[in-house]
């Protein structure tokens, strides 16, 4: 029993790494950049979440709307006033300027918040469970943001390829130069992807903030895992990060049943296996 | 012989001294411990260390191509490999040099391999995993100092000799040795055929295969050849502190963020950028000292503000003026 506990949590932690990774893709998909803070952004959703919540002395679910839109909103300023001016066939300045904002957002949060880790309080949420079978016990709150998570998904797979943002989005990454002729303005294309993924990333920080502990230098890991996601899941598609996030999700409980040291490995582990035998991701043999 | 250069035919005056002031800047450097005081050494020494690595990483990623975020992956390889074969082999400290560098290429050959599937922007995010996944198993061996890390036991460092001023003087002509080693096989690497191959592969991947370059072996050799010299550099790293432990030693600001910045801030795609964005990097560590890590934040400032308004760095700015590199490994035409 304790190995379909360890099963189902990581499934639904999954779902959360999947909405981590969705961000990532998706800025990776539109505009061949990764964006070395992405995790630094879901530590920071989460910080602010916690800041809001303990101020305004409600839940960390009340704020999530707030604090979804302001990072939303950064991103699309980020991306507008910096990095546009990085994009190009070189995928080197986007990557140092990306790379100098996470330094510099760790940084800051240390100085605000100290080194000390902190989790988010969900409050008496967090104690409700169902019992599904015997033995077997479902937090309703991770089933809760489980089911967020993929709804969120499917929202970004619905605008993706079936609204006219979706379809600008589309074009700008088959072909910037053709979408621009055509009439689009690519650098707000590229301000709004970016600011749909720091939407993702915030709401993914606020779920991860309330399963576990974040501390101002945990980003680069949040960063790794999503990373490992999307090439266990395969690039490109949300049906995949949805996929490569539960792979992760539940190797990572599964190793932690062995050996709770082992819960980053299993999951790493997973992560090699794949660029070993399937570089493309699990799901690239049904698209072939 | 047809018109190969757009430049005049001789160079400058000014180049001539810029030269002369260089091998003496060089010579000086060599000779710290003869002239300088123990922070004098420490700090100098810190600085072969950086300069060593942005060499390397300039040389991995404006000639490879190869962006690594992972090269802090060789820098706990070289570390710990030095603490085992010194400490627990009982090899002395200098003889153990040279196992170091084999460790490192027999790790950097299945590195390569792997971190090459994956391409661009997620080859760089793959090696920086590889490394992650290094640091999490070093921390499973408790042989290995575990998470607190371990001191090199001073029977170990009387390998390197009698007294503290000796040792000291041994470590800081290692690490002069590896920045050195690294510059020149840089500058010997970027002459040869080589060279002409990897310049090929940084502009364009499939014309370089097209023309005959193999892009693929090229691209693991010179991943080797970098990883090789960073894991010195990393067992260089414990000579100086003196000490080991996983999270310090695979650390991706320090060893790669830190890197990566200087390079650009000195002037990626050249052999003088890198060595001018360590001494940068240094200068401006000890300037802002009393403030903690405000110099991380102004370190990233400073990169990003680089890439909007300067790609070419200091050295490009300074070079600006006179087209004439120090160090020409240009074959230029017209």
């Amino acid at each position: 029993m304790i190995w379909v506990n360890a099963l189902v949590q990581g499934l639904l932690l999954g779902g959360i790494y999947a909405l981590a990774a969705s961000g990532l893709a998706l800025v990776f998909g539109v505009m061949r950049i990764i964006n070395m803070a992405h995790g630094d952004i879901i530590v920071v959703a989460a910080f602010l979440a916690q800041v809001l919540a303990v101020g305004l002395g409600v839940s960390p679910f009340v704020v999530a709307v707030p604090v979804v839109l302001i990072v939303a909103a950064a991103g699309y300023w980020l991306q507008r006033l910096l990095v546009n001016r990085a994009l190009g066939h070189d995928p080197l300045p986007a990557l140092i300027m990306t790379f100098g904002l996470s330094i510099i957002l760790q940084n800051v949060l240390l100085s605000l918040f100290s080194a000390d880790s902190r989790r988010l309080d969900a409050g008496p949420l967090a104690d409700l469970s169902l019992a599904v079978m015997p033995g077997v016990a479902v937090g309703v709150l991770p089933l809760a943001m489980f089911g967020v998570a993929v709804l969120a998904l499917v929202g970004l797979q619905w605008v993706f390829f079936h609204t006219a943002a979706g379809r600008a989005f589309r074009a700008s990454a088959d072909d910037a130069e053709i979408a621009r002729v055509m009439g689009l303005d690519t650098n707000h294309v590229y301000a709004l992807v970016t600011s749909i993924a720091f939407g993702l990333a915030a709401l993914s920080g606020i779920f991860m903030g309330v399963y576990g502990s974040f501390d101002p230098f945990i980003g680069p890991s949040r960063l790794i895992f999503a990373f490992e996601v999307i090439v266990i899941g395969g690039m490109g598609s949300i049906y995949g990060a949805l996929m490569g996030g539960i792979l992760l999700g539940v190797s990572q409980a599964l190793g932690a049943q062995i050996n709770p040291q082992f819960q980053q490995l299993a999951g790493h582990l997973v992560f090699l296996a794949v660029i070993v035998l399937h570089p493309q991701g699990v799901l690239a043999r049904s698209k072939a | 012989m047809t018109q190969t250069t757009n430049l005049p035919a001789r160079p400058p005056r000014d180049l001539a001294m810029a030269r002369v002031a260089a091998a003496a800047a060089v010579a000086a450097l060599a000779s710290v411990p003869l002239w300088g005081d123990a922070s004098a050494e420490r700090i100098l020494g810190e600085f072969l260390v950086y300069a060593a690595l942005a060499t390397l990483w300039n040389l991995l990623a404006s000639y490879g191509g190869l962006l690594s975020v992972g090269q802090q992956a060789f820098i706990g390889i070289g570390g710990f490999a030095l603490y085992g074969f010194t400490v627990l082999a009982g090899v002395p400290m200098l003889a153990a040099l040279p196992l170091v560098a084999l460790v490192g290429l027999v790790a950097a050959v299945p590195m390569g391999l792997l971190s090459l599937r994956l391409s661009g922007p997620y080859f760089a995010i793959g090696t920086w995993a590889i490394a992650e996944i290094l640091r999490l198993t070093v921390l499973q061996f408790p042989s290995l100092g575990g998470g607190s890390g371990a001191s090199l036991p001073s029977d170990v460092l009387h390998t390197l000799g009698e007294t503290r001023a000796v040792r000291s003087r041994v470590v800081y002509a290692v690490a002069f040795a590896v920045a050195a080693g690294s510059v020149g096989i840089t500058f010997a690497l970027l002459r040869s055929r080589w060279g002409l191959g990897l310049r090929a592969l940084r502009d364009s991947g499939i014309a370089a295969e097209a023309v005959g370059v193999r892009v693929k072996p090229l691209k693991i050799a010179l991943f080797c050849v970098v990883g090789v010299m960073t894991s010195l550099v990393g067992a260089v790293v414990v000579m100086q502190k003196l000490r080991v432990a996983p999270d310090p030693q695979f650390a991706v600001v320090d060893w790669t963020a830190f890197v990566i910045f200087m390079v650009v801030i000195g002037g990626y795609g050249t052999i003088e950028g890198p060595l001018l964005g360590a001494a940068l990097f240094i200068l401006l560590r000890e300037l802002l000292a009393d403030f903690g890590t405000v110099y991380q934040i102004v370190l990233g400032a400073i990169a990003i503000v680089m890439m909007v308004a300067a790609r070419k760095g200091v050295w490009g700015l300074a070079r600006g003026a006179s087209r004439f590199p120090l160090l020409s490994v240009v074959r230029r035409s017209a």
